[in-house]
């Protein structure tokens, strides 16, 4: 489970509560089920209180979960007949991303996900989800595969950053990164990310240039964690909490800026309460997608993505206070005001 | 004894004002690698590299289009696009408006058009004296649309990288101008165009993890600092210390990640030879023996 979080300790006594009073009237054979109800009745509301207003940083905490559903946990739960694809054909395997293929609703695809470890021991083995460049690149390689053979992709963003680590710069991490963001952009089958826990930096983004990027609830996604622009922004990552709220790196946050296409509610509390439930909610999310992108030939559905992502951005030609000293002067017809 | 030790300090030599006034700020840099000083107007004259022992002094974008064209033959692209600060960042504007009158540019990239060797070609120039160089949305545009205009002219795109990483105050539209630039450099290689890198002192993060790494032929300057994460942090998660070479171009071209490493005084001469070879070497020109 990890580390209670701060603010669930209210619901977590309330549960104590609850428990204690069944198990007293249990052993004394007294009813009490008016108190009862009226306990649980409180922590209904308690809990629809509390879940309902949660802080960016509390998001953070429930992302982090260590019973958070991973890209393991829910391939199963949303697709049939999962073949997993080991090895970049380059270097080795990096099993901080998993992909391969499988069926969803009876349609080929290829599946592609960051994972993280579910406890201490596999977590190591997993590299805590933070993959080598061998990992980008055996991704690249099953999405050029995915095009080949026309199958769409769905990968799955959680990752806490591509890993800081001497022989991933060696074997050039950078390069690794950037070749996915060059060779997704121009991919003529439809791409679907779903960001399922974290998404930090060039290390998430490099699975993640789809055509619809679609958002659990109580995931966050940035361009660096919130620790990590704490100590670069006011040299002290104690101030993460500050950077959570600063960054606007929630699903709400990141809908409103326009970067993601579908916010994915969360069961109450968060993904981990109800995989099963909660792996629904993202099927149903992915039907639509599949649906509306179905529509799209090969080559609508590069204009789509390649449209998509050209559009980011928030800047300003019009600048009164200097004059404009260039002989040439590029069209402005894309510009946002 | 102790005496003996602090009575110097007591007639240490305070150069006179007058002295002072003798040699301005600014007449004379001093190598931050070998510590000899040099004068200004003989650095410049060697391009801003240390004669005694080859350091590269990081360059400003305007001193580098002064020193990259043939004369008088570039014009600047999109010089007043600004940042609109999309997070309501406290304080970046302000930030923005100090580094705007410290570099006299808008933004951390400078870009435009002008002839290398007599060959017309689409640049982009990164100065870190502007936020670290940092890619917020003004660069990942500035660049997209310089990629752009080449592609329509058929002209070659020259990127001269010097940055930090991704402008944080813009959040996850910083990272998001990593997959624009990638995308539109993606495009026009789809459309054949010859796309040259060149990453100069610093470029790490989303810009060498983005457009840097992704030329036809990727160079750099000697002794720039390349990489993804930075030094403290992979030594604070492998706990173990770095060779001193670590993440430098060399250490790079050593590993595969680079084609050449280029002294700036040759830099012209090398692209002059890159941009030759791909307006003459073609099939036809071999038929034409």
């Amino acid at each position: 489970m990890g580390p209670e979080l701060e603010f669930e300790k209210p619901i977590h006594e309330l549960q104590g509560k609850i428990a204690e009073l069944k198990q007293f009237m249990d052993e004394k054979g007294i009813d009490l089920s008016d108190e009862l109800n009226h306990l649980q009745e409180r922590l209904a509301n308690l809990e629809k209180e509390t879940y309902g207003s949660m802080t960016p940083w509390e998001r953070v905490g429930v992302a982090r979960k260590l019973n958070r559903p991973t890209t393991l946990d829910y391939i199963p739960l949303l697709f049939t007949d999962f073949l997993e694809c080991h090895g970049d054909r380059l270097y080795g395997d990096d099993s901080a991303i998993v992909g391969g293929i499988a069926k969803f609703h009876g349609c080929p695809v290829t599946v592609i996900g960051e994972q993280r470890g579910r406890d201490t021991k596999e977590n190591i083995m997993r590299n805590f989800g933070s993959p080598h460049p061998e990992g980008y690149r055996k991704a690249l390689r099953l999405m050029k595969q995915a095009d080949k053979f026309h199958r769409p992709i769905i990968t799955f963003i959680d990752t806490k950053g591509a890993f800081p680590g001497q022989a991933a710069e060696e074997r050039g991490q950078s390069e690794a990164i950037a070749r996915n963001l060059y060779e997704m952009s121009w991919l003529s089958v439809p791409v679907i990310c779903v960001v399922i826990g974290e998404g930090a930096s060039g290390g998430a983004l490099a699975i993640g240039v789809g055509n619809q990027i679609l958002m659990l609830e109580n995931s966050w996604y940035s361009v660096i964690s919130p620790e990590g622009a704490a100590a670069l922004l006011w040299k002290d990552a104690g101030q993460a909490e500050k950077a959570a709220e600063t960054m606007k790196i929630t699903g709400s946050d990141l809908k409103k800026l326009g970067i993601i296409d579908k916010l994915i509610p969360e069961v109450l509390g968060g993904a981990h309460n109800d995989p099963k439930k909660q792996a629904e909610r993202i099927d149903q999310a992915l039907v639509a997608s599949m649906e509306q992108l179905g529509q799209l030939s090969p080559d609508q559905v590069r204009q789509q993505r390649l449209a998509k992502y050209r559009e980011i951005g928030d800047y300003d030609t019009a600048q009164t206070n200097q004059t404009d000293l260039s002989v040439f002067s590029y069209s402005s017809s894309s510009d946002k005001q | 004894m102790k005496d003996f030790f602090t009575k110097k300090k007591k007639y240490a030599t305070v150069p006179s004002a007058k002295a002072r006034q003798d040699v301005p700020e600014g007449i004379v840099r001093k190598c931050p690698k070998c510590k000899k000083i040099m004068y200004v107007k003989e650095l410049k004259k060697h391009l801003f590299v240390c004669q005694s022992c080859g350091y590269h002094y990081p360059i400003g974008a305007y001193e580098r289009a002064e020193m990259l064209f043939d004369a008088d033959s570039y014009v600047e692209f999109d010089k007043n696009m600004v940042s609109l600060n999309p997070l309501q960042f406290p304080n970046y504007m302000h930030k923005l408006e100090s580094d705007r009158k410290k570099t006299k540019l808008n933004e951390a990239v400078w870009t435009g058009k002008g002839r290398i060797e007599g060959c017309e070609c689409a640049v982009a120039i990164m100065d870190k004296g502007f936020r670290m160089g940092s890619m917020g949305s003004v660069v990942g545009e500035k660049i997209t649309r310089m990629v752009e205009y080449a592609g329509k002219q058929g002209i070659p795109v020259i990127i001269f990288s010097a940055s930090g990483g991704a402008r944080m105050q813009e959040g996850v539209l910083s990272l998001m101008q990593m997959a624009k630039t990638s995308a539109a450099l993606k495009g026009f290689s789809e459309n054949g165009g010859l796309y040259i890198s060149i990453m100069t002192h610093p470029t790490t993060g989303g810009v060498s993890a983005s457009f840097a790494s992704l030329g036809d032929y990727n160079l750099a300057e000697p002794g720039a600092l390349i990489g993804f994460a930075g030094r403290r942090i992979i030594e604070q998660t492998i706990g173990a210390e770095l060779p001193p070479d670590f993440q430098t171009a060399e250490f790079l071209l050593k590993h595969g990640q680079l084609d050449q490493v280029i002294p700036r005084a040759e830099l012209r001469t090398v692209l002059g030879q890159i941009l030759s070879i791909h307006t003459e070497g073609s099939a036809e020109a071999w038929d034409r023996n």
